[in-house]
């Protein structure tokens, strides 16, 4: 009981927490650092998604952005005065979860029996398939709108007054993500310990032997891309309403290349791991943006290196450290951790 | 039971392609339901693809019955539900699950059944094998080899098979595992599980199972007894080891 309460009052500080730290940041730092704060929490959607394929079944993805487009690009059509179509977010979200999965298993269903340094070949195609075609759609029928992307989007949410106190639209845009974030960590931790879940360690581990258990591995990993395309697909319906405008270069390999950097810094297949990995390689480049530069001037008293330039160094710097001292990432999962203990 | 009616598993002209080559060149052999039947011969003479083909990794040509069922018609997965097990060659135990977890994978097919069922059965493997009851919680890559063949024998017995497929279950271990191991195979055997053994070592396979095939090059080329084949003189000096 005692163990129980104290599991409710640990819950209720962190809801707490959650709640008031948009305020917080927002009255010390400003606004930027709440749409910050929205973009870190829409990173860790992306990343739970690719560390389902990745971190769960193993199965290396280097073109994971290419759902997040979908996503995007769905919201984007259905939701703006490109086609003069103005659903409502909730009839759009769960349509982009569901065709964003239909092509997670279209990248899929060909790429079975692929692994390793080939799957990963293939993805990062099908990721650029995607780019490619979101740039040319817009002839001989302009669907996408090419490489100008879609603007005008309906936003998310408006900011609204109450009781004569201006709530600023980033405000409601963190709460709409906080809930669900928190409603991904919940899946993907049901997930986790699910029959499925299992599965997927099986099939990391050892293929021949999963098929011997009675698993059907074609139809767990098709679900393993699925499910994290279809998170993918969330995570970019809410980019696209929250940006009011898309393009395809938002969704190229770099951008691919870091939601993995977050699941693999943070931690494979550790929840909490790939939480921190998205948090950490959202508000460090942001932080260093804002501060590299001052302080060459103050230092200095000129620029040397720009701060952007910098930025991509000091990155893979970091990267770098991180894989020499803690190879399986800031929060390894115990499963992980055993990987390596046990190769040592 | 059925030595009269049809066996258990009956195969017939089974040929295996790699590519071009013939791996397998048209073997045909029987096993009874409860029966131990072996499955000898020298490195690359084809074993190993024949049990990959029967547990339908590898594509295969041929009649191949099992419990009156095309295995053809079936995917890998739905092998086990039937009481079909694989334990594959390497062992192939999941290394980075514990012992209790990988024993626990191996009744995956069983969803229909509750829990309790499953953790008796779990409790019956470790009788049948107390040094896994010891590692329990251990990951199964800590294991030493012989453990970890014992863990994917144990696993695969927790989908209650009624054939058990083994490949060359002594590859690799100290003679004294090997013992072990075999006399595992055995205790199986006499629950009234059919056992279709793979190995390289003659002596021990003849020892264990009732009546053998030895394969040449993708063919069978003799199929007796083992008592009949421990006699022959062709089988002692080629297999046996025996300068005749």
């Amino acid at each position: 009981m005692q163990e129980h309460q104290k599991k409710i009052a640990g819950l209720a500080l962190i809801g707490i927490a959650l709640a008031a730290l948009p305020f917080v940041i927002g009255m010390s730092f400003g606004n930027a650092w709440i749409r910050m704060l929205d973009f870190a929490l829409l990173y860790i959607m992306l990343a739970l998604g690719l560390n389902i394929v990745v971190g769960f079944a193993g199965l290396l993805d280097l073109g994971y952005i290419a759902f997040y487009a979908v996503g995007a690009y769905i919201y984007a059509l259905l939701a703006s005065p490109h086609f003069g179509i103005h659903w409502p977010l909730w009839a759009i979200l769960p349509l982009g979860a569901v065709v964003a999965g239909l092509f997670g298993v279209l990248l899929g269903a060909p790429t079975l029996r692929l692994r390793g340094d080939y799957l990963a070949i293939v993805t990062l195609g099908f990721g650029e398939i995607i780019r490619i075609f979101l740039n040319n759609l817009n002839a001989p029928v302009n669907i996408t709108n090419g490489p100008k992307g879609i603007a005008g989007i309906d936003p998310l949410a408006k900011s609204i007054d109450i009781f004569g106190y201006q709530l600023h639209s980033l405000y409601l845009v963190y709460y709409l993500f906080v809930a669900l974030a928190i409603l991904i960590v919940i899946v993907t931790m049901r997930l986790e310990n699910s029959r499925l879940g299992r599965a997927w360690v099986a099939i990391r581990e050892d293929e021949i032997a999963a098929k011997a258990c009675g698993i059907n591995t074609r139809n767990v990993k098709l679900l393993a891309f699925a499910l994290g395309a279809s998170f993918g697909g969330v995570a970019g319906g809410l980019f696209s309403g929250f940006q009011q405008f898309v393009s395809p270069e938002s969704f190229g390999l770099f951008e691919s290349i870091m939601v993995l950097c977050m699941v693999v810094l943070g931690g494979m297949g550790n929840i909490p791991g790939v939480i921190l990995g998205a948090v950490v390689l959202t508000v460090l480049p942001e932080l260093f943006r804002h501060w590299a530069g001052p302080m060459q001037m103050a230092l200095f008293g000129q620029t040397y290196i720009d701060p952007e330039s910098m930025r991509l160094l000091l990155f893979g710097i970091a990267l770098i450290l991180v894989m020499r001292f803690r190879p399986m990432g800031l929060l390894p999962s115990a499963r992980r951790k055993a990987e390596l203990v046990e190769h040592a | 039971m059925s030595r009269n009616g049809t066996p258990l598993l009956d195969i017939r002209d089974l040929e295996v392609h790699y590519g071009g080559i013939a791996a397998v060149k048209g073997i045909s052999f029987t096993v009874e339901a409860g029966e131990t039947v072996a499955l000898i011969g020298a490195n690359g003479a084809g074993k190993t693809t024949t049990l990959k083909a029967l547990a339908r990794l590898l594509p295969a040509k041929g009649t191949l019955r099992y419990d009156g069922t095309d295995l053809t018609t079936l995917p890998p997965h739905a092998l086990v539900q039937r009481g079909f097990s694989l334990v594959p060659e390497g062992r192939g135990v999941f290394a980075r699950m514990s012992v209790t977890e990988n024993l626990q994978m191996g009744a995956y097919g069983r969803k229909s059944e509750r829990k309790d069922a499953i953790e008796q059965d779990i409790e019956r493997m470790f009788e049948l094998l107390p040094r896994l009851k010891e590692r329990e919680h251990q990951l199964a890559g800590t294991l030493s080899g012989g453990e970890q063949q014992m863990l994917a024998i144990a696993r695969a017995l927790m989908g209650r098979p009624r054939l058990l497929l083994l490949d060359e279950p002594s590859m690799g271990l100290a003679p004294l595992m090997v013992q072990k191991i075999f006399e595992v195979i055995r205790d199986v055997a006499a629950q009234g599980v059919a056992v279709l053994l793979v190995e390289q070592n003659a002596s021990l396979a003849l020892a264990t199972a009732s009546r053998a095939y030895v394969m040449e090059s993708g063919r069978i080329t003799l199929a007796d007894t083992s008592a009949n084949l421990l006699a022959d003189p062709r089988v002692q000096s080629a297999y046996l080891g025996e300068v005749g």
